[in-house]
C-alpha cells in the first residue's frame, strides 16, 4: 500500500498521472490530505514528473470538470474516490460516468452537487459591508463556506462587481479585486470584518415588508437558505418575530373588511328579460341600502324619461332640491341643462336624464358667516367616492339594459364620464368627439351643468355653456 | 443628513414593498450575457436567490412599487382607489438608488419595479421606463430588471423599456374576461393581450434581424411573464390552464405564475376572506409543468367532473389512476414519451434512465437510485427483476395504497419539493 499527500487538484492530477501510467490499481494506493505537516512516509519523488507524451492520456471532459469541482469538497475521501473512478474509466468502462446508479458515479455527482451548491450559496449569501477609507469606498465581507470554494466562485464576483473594490474573508482563505486582478491571501478570523452598514437597517425593513404572513413555509425557508448561514445574514434575526406575529396579522386581514357587503346588484331581482321595465327598476331601487349613502339622504332619485329615449344623459348624484323631489335635475344645475338642452335644439321630454350615483351625498354645516344671523344648517353637496360609484353602478347598467332604442350616452362631468370610459380619462380631452364606451358606440363626454353654474365669472360661464350646447348638439347631430 | 434620507426611504420602502409582494414573479434568470460595459451588475443565466422570507419565498429582486397610488379599483388587489391603505411614492432617483445600494451589497440580482396607474398609463409606463435608463446609462448598472408594463402604454413607450429591461411583463390578473369584468372593470383583456402581442412582436422581430447578421439593440433578452390569481372567483383550474396554454403557445411566454389569491389588509367586503388556496396553486403549478414539458394537453390533465385538479394526488398521478390502460411501462423499452408519463418520474430522471439503459438493463434498485418517487411509480412499471407492486396496477384502491389517508394531510412535503427554485 503506498501513502501518498496531496496539496491540491492539480497535484492530485499529475499524481494520478504517474499512478496510471505505473498501472497502479486503487486498491495499492492510498491518497491522504494535505494538513500541512510533514508527511508521515518518504514519497517517490517521480510521482509528480512532468507530463511525457507516453504518460499523458484523454479522459471525458465530463469527468475533468467534475473531479475539479469535487476536488474543492472537504471530505478526506474524494482523493480516492476520484482515482478510483479514473482507474474505471480508465480500464473498466470508457462510458462510466454515463451510468448514473453505479455507486461511484453516484457519490462523485453527489459530492459535486454539494460543492456546486455551495458555490451558488456562497454568489447568494455574501453580504458586503461598506467601508470609506481616505475618501475611497471598499466593500467587505465574512463568508464561511462549507467547501474550498473560494477560488472557484471569486472570478464570478469579480466580474459582477467589476466597479468596484471588494474582500471576501473566509476562515480558508481571502480574495481581494482591486478593479484589476484577484489576489488570494490566507484565511482569517471573523474578528477581522466591519461590524456594521448603515444599509442594513433599509435591508431589513425590506425583508419584514415583502413577508406576506398569510403563506407561512418554514421549512421551505430552511432547506433554501440552511440556518448555519443564518449568523451571517443581516436579515434573519427577524424572522422569529415575523412568524410569531404572522397568525394575529392574518387573522386580522380575514376578519377585517373595507367597503360595502353589497352592490345593487344584490337588490336587483332577476325578472325574466321582457318582465323588466324601468319602473319595476325604480321601485326596487327604492329600497336599496347597498352603500351607506341612504342613511342622510331622503330617498332614492331614479332616473327619469321615456323607455324608447335614443339619447340618454348621465350626471353624477343627485343634488339637495333632487333629493327633496325625488327627481333628476330639477334644481339649479336642472335648470342649466333645461337651457342648454332647449338651445341645442333637443327636447327633454325625449330624452332620459339619469345620474351614476342615485342618491344624495353631503355634508351638513352652518351657513358661512356674515353679518346676518345664522339660517340653520346647510346641506353641501360632496364628490361621491370610487367605491360608491361602484355600488351604484349596476342601477345605470340596469337602466341602460331596459334602454332598448338607446343609442347615444352623454356623461356630464368626470365622475360619469370615468365611470363609463375609465378613470385614466380626462375631460378636456375627450370633449367635443365621439368616443366608444362598453355601453355604445355614440358615448360622449360633456361638462356637468353645475361648473357652469360656479364658473367665477361671466366670460367663464358663457364659454362653459358654450361647450356644453355644442357638444349635445354634436350627440344630436352624429350618426 | 443620510440617516434622515435613510429614514424617509424607511418609511417609503415598508409600504412600497409590502404593497408589491402579492406579485409572485421573482425570476432573475434567463439573460445569458452581462450587458457590454457595465460596471456594477451582472446577468450570467440562471438566478440567484439572496435569501428566503417565512413564507418560503424567495428574495432575488428588490420587488416593489414606484408608487402604490392607483386610479384603478381592481377588487383583489390592496392598492385600488377605494382602499384605505396608507400610500407613498418614491422618486425615481430614490428607486436607482436603492437598486444600487442593494446590489453593491450582494442582498438582491436586481429590480423589480410595478407601479399603480397614476395619472394615465402612458405617464405611468414612462417613470418606470426612467427608472431602468437611468440605472444602465448613468450607472452603468449590469444587473436584472424586470419592468411591469402598463397596458394601453404606448409603442413606443413599451419599446423603450424593453430596450432597458432583462424581462417585461403583463399580468392578464385573471382567468377569464368575465372575471376581470367582475373584478378589476378597468382592465380590458384585449387591451393586456395587444400589449402582450406588442412585446412578443419586438422580440420575434430582433430574434430574426439577428439571424440575418444584424446587430440589433437589445429588447426584454429574459423575455416576458405573466401573473393570474387564483381563487378569487369561482372560475375552474381546466379555465385557468386553458388561458395559460393559450399564453404559452400564442405569445410564447417564459412563465406563467399563479397566485393564490392571498387574504390582503383593507380588503374589500366581496372577495373571499380565507386563507390563500395554496396547494391549488401547487397543483396549477403542476399542471403546467406538465404542460411545458411532459407532452400534456390541457383536456387530459383536468379528469375530474368539476374541471377542478385533484388536490389531494397530483395531476400526473391523477391522469395515470384513469388511464391504467396506458400502463405498465417497460423502464428498460419505452419511448421518452411513454416514461414522461409515469408518476413519480421527473424529467431529469427520465434523461437518465435512457442514458443508463445504454449500456445495463434497470432494476427497481436503479429507479430508487435515481430517487424517482418510488411510492408512485411502482405500480405502473415494468423492470428487469421483479416487481411485486405491479400486480395492485389494477386494483380499485391503488390510489388509497399510494396516499395512505394519514399521508394526505401533509401536503407540504411535496409543495416544498416541486417548487424548489422555481418560484
Amino acid at each position: 500500500m503506498q501513502a501518498i499527500t496531496i496539496k491540491d487538484f492539480e497535484d492530485w492530477r499529475a499524481v494520478a498521472r504517474v499512478l496510471i501510467a505505473n498501472a497502479t490499481r486503487p486498491s495499492e494506493v492510498q491518497l491522504f490530505e494535505d494538513d500541512g505537516q510533514q508527511a508521515l512516509f518518504a514519497e517517490d519523488p517521480t510521482l509528480r514528473q512532468a507530463p511525457t507524451a507516453q504518460s499523458s492520456f484523454g479522459v471525458p471532459s465530463r469527468f475533468l470538470s467534475l473531479a475539479e469541482s469535487v476536488g474543492c469538497h472537504r471530505a478526506a475521501g474524494r482523493w480516492d474516490l476520484l482515482f478510483r473512478i479514473l482507474w474505471r474509466i480508465k480500464n473498466e468502462k470508457k462510458n462510466l460516468l454515463e451510468i448514473e446508479t453505479d455507486d461511484d458515479v453516484l457519490q462523485l455527482t453527489k459530492m459535486e452537487k454539494q460543492v456546486r451548491r455551495d458555490a451558488h450559496k456562497m454568489k447568494a449569501f455574501v453580504r458586503f459591508r461598506k467601508v470609506v477609507q481616505d475618501g475611497q469606498e471598499f466593500f467587505v465581507a465574512w463568508h464561511q463556506p462549507d467547501h474550498r470554494i473560494v477560488r472557484r466562485v471569486a472570478p464570478f464576483f469579480s466580474r459582477r462587481f467589476s466597479g468596484m473594490n471588494w474582500t471576501i474573508l473566509t476562515p480558508d482563505e481571502c480574495v481581494s479585486w482591486n478593479q484589476e486582478s484577484l489576489e488570494y491571501g490566507s484565511g482569517v478570523s471573523r474578528s477581522q470584518t466591519p461590524q456594521s452598514d448603515e444599509l442594513e437597517e433599509l435591508w431589513r425593513t425590506y425583508y419584514a415588508s415583502i413577508f406576506n404572513p398569510a403563506r407561512v413555509k418554514i421549512k421551505m425557508m430552511k432547506s433554501e437558505m440552511p440556518v448555519r448561514y443564518w449568523k451571517n445574514l443581516p436579515e434573519t434575526d427577524l424572522i422569529a418575530d415575523l412568524l410569531a406575529e404572522a397568525p394575529r396579522r392574518v387573522e386580522e386581514m380575514i376578519e377585517q373588511h373595507e367597503g360595502f357587503d353589497k352592490t345593487a346588484d344584490d337588490f336587483i331581482k332577476r325578472f325574466p328579460n321582457q318582465l323588466m321595465t324601468l319602473s319595476a327598476l325604480k321601485q326596487m331601487a327604492a329600497g336599496c341600502t347597498a352603500c351607506h349613502l341612504h342613511c342622510n339622504a331622503t330617498q332614492t332619485v331614479f332616473g327619469a324619461g321615456p323607455a324608447n329615449a335614443r339619447i340618454v344623459l348621465l350626471g353624477e348624484q343627485p343634488g339637495d332640491q333632487e333629493d327633496l323631489t325625488g327627481d333628476p335635475f330639477v334644481g339649479p344645475a336642472g335648470e342649466v341643462l333645461e337651457e342648454a338642452i332647449g338651445s341645442a335644439g333637443l327636447d327633454r321630454r325625449e330624452l332620459y336624464v339619469t345620474n351614476i350615483v342615485k342618491h344624495f351625498k353631503h355634508t351638513q354645516i352652518s351657513s358661512p358667516e356674515s353679518s346676518r344671523p345664522p339660517r340653520g344648517k346647510k346641506r353641501l353637496h360632496q364628490k361621491p367616492n370610487a367605491r360608491e360609484v361602484r355600488a351604484c353602478r349596476p342601477w345605470f347598467d340596469a337602466e341602460w339594459s331596459c334602454l332598448k332604442e338607446a343609442e347615444k350616452l352623454v356623461c356630464l362631468g368626470a365622475t360619469s364620464a370615468k365611470a363609463v370610459l375609465g378613470p385614466g380619462i380626462k375631460l378636456t380631452d375627450q370633449r367635443g368627439r365621439v368616443c366608444g364606451s362598453d355601453y355604445c358606440q355614440q358615448t360622449f363626454v360633456t361638462w356637468h351643468p353645475s361648473v357652469i353654474l360656479r364658473a367665477s365669472n361671466a366670460a367663464a360661464r358663457e364659454s362653459k355653456m358654450r361647450e356644453l350646447i355644442e357638444d349635445l348638439v354634436l350627440a344630436k347631430d352624429s350618426v | 443628513m443620510a440617516s434622515e434620507r435613510y429614514q424617509s426611504l424607511d418609511s417609503k420602502l415598508a409600504i412600497l414593498a409590502d404593497a408589491a409582494k402579492y406579485d409572485a414573479s421573482c425570476a432573475s434568470s434567463g439573460s445569458k450575457s452581462t450587458r457590454k460595459g457595465s460596471q456594477i451588475g451582472s446577468t450570467e443565466g440562471m438566478g440567484i436567490c439572496h435569501s428566503y422570507t417565512p413564507d418560503g419565498r424567495c428574495i432575488s429582486l428588490l420587488k416593489i412599487l414606484l408608487t402604490n397610488y392607483c386610479i384603478y379599483d381592481c377588487q383583489y388587489c390592496v392598492n385600488r382607489v377605494t382602499s384605505e391603505t396608507p400610500r407613498a411614492r418614491f422618486t425615481v432617483d430614490e428607486v436607482v438608488d436603492l437598486t444600487l445600494d442593494f446590489y453593491k451589497r450582494n442582498y438582491i440580482e436586481g429590480l423589480f419595479l410595478s407601479s399603480g396607474i397614476i395619472q394615465n398609463s402612458d405617464y405611468t409606463m414612462e417613470q418606470l421606463t426612467l427608472v431602468a435608463k437611468k440605472l444602465r446609462k448613468e450607472h452603468r448598472f449590469g444587473g436584472y430588471i424586470h419592468l411591469k408594463t402598463i397596458p394601453g402604454a404606448a409603442e413606443e413607450l413599451m419599446a423603450d423599456a424593453g430596450r432597458w429591461a432583462d424581462r417585461l411583463s403583463v399580468n392578464i390578473e385573471l382567468p377569464t374576461e368575465l372575471d376581470l369584468k367582475q373584478l378589476a372593470p378597468e382592465k380590458k383583456k384585449p387591451e393586456i393581450v395587444e400589449a402582450m402581442t406588442g412585446i412578443k412582436e419586438k422580440i420575434d422581430e430582433r430574434k430574426s434581424d439577428q439571424k440575418k447578421g444584424m446587430k440589433p439593440p437589445r429588447f426584454a433578452p429574459a423575455g416576458q411573464s405573466t401573473q393570474m390569481i387564483v381563487g378569487a372567483t369561482a372560475t375552474p383550474d381546466n379555465e385557468i390552464l386553458k388561458t395559460a396554454s393559450e399564453l404559452y403557445t400564442g405569445q410564447s411566454l417564459r412563465r406563467v405564475y399563479y397566485s393564490a389569491y392571498s387574504p390582503i389588509p383593507h380588503a374589500d367586503s366581496l372577495l373571499p376572506g380565507k386563507s390563500p388556496p395554496l396547494i391549488r396553486e401547487h397543483r396549477l403549478y403542476q399542471a403546467d409543468w406538465l404542460l411545458r414539458f411532459y407532452g400534456f394537453e390541457v383536456n387530459e390533465i383536468v379528469v375530474r367532473k368539476d374541471l377542478n385538479l385533484d388536490l389531494e394526488i397530483d395531476p400526473k398521478l391523477a391522469w395515470a389512476l384513469q388511464q391504467r390502460d396506458y400502463f405498465p411501462v417497460d423502464v428498460n423499452t419505452a419511448s421518452r414519451e411513454q416514461l414522461l408519463r409515469v408518476p413519480g418520474i421527473g424529467a431529469r430522471s427520465v434523461k437518465r434512465i435512457l442514458s443508463i439503459r445504454r449500456h445495463k438493463r434497470i432494476r427497481t434498485d436503479d429507479l430508487k437510485k435515481l430517487r424517482v418517487a418510488w411510492k408512485r411509480t411502482k405500480s405502473f412499471v415494468i423492470t428487469e427483476d421483479y416487481n411485486p407492486a405491479l400486480a395492485d396496477l389494477d386494483r380499485d384502491d391503488l390510489q388509497r395504497l399510494i396516499t395512505p389517508a394519514a399521508k394526505q394531510l401533509d401536503f407540504f412535503d411535496t409543495f416544498d419539493a416541486a417548487l424548489r427554485g422555481e418560484l
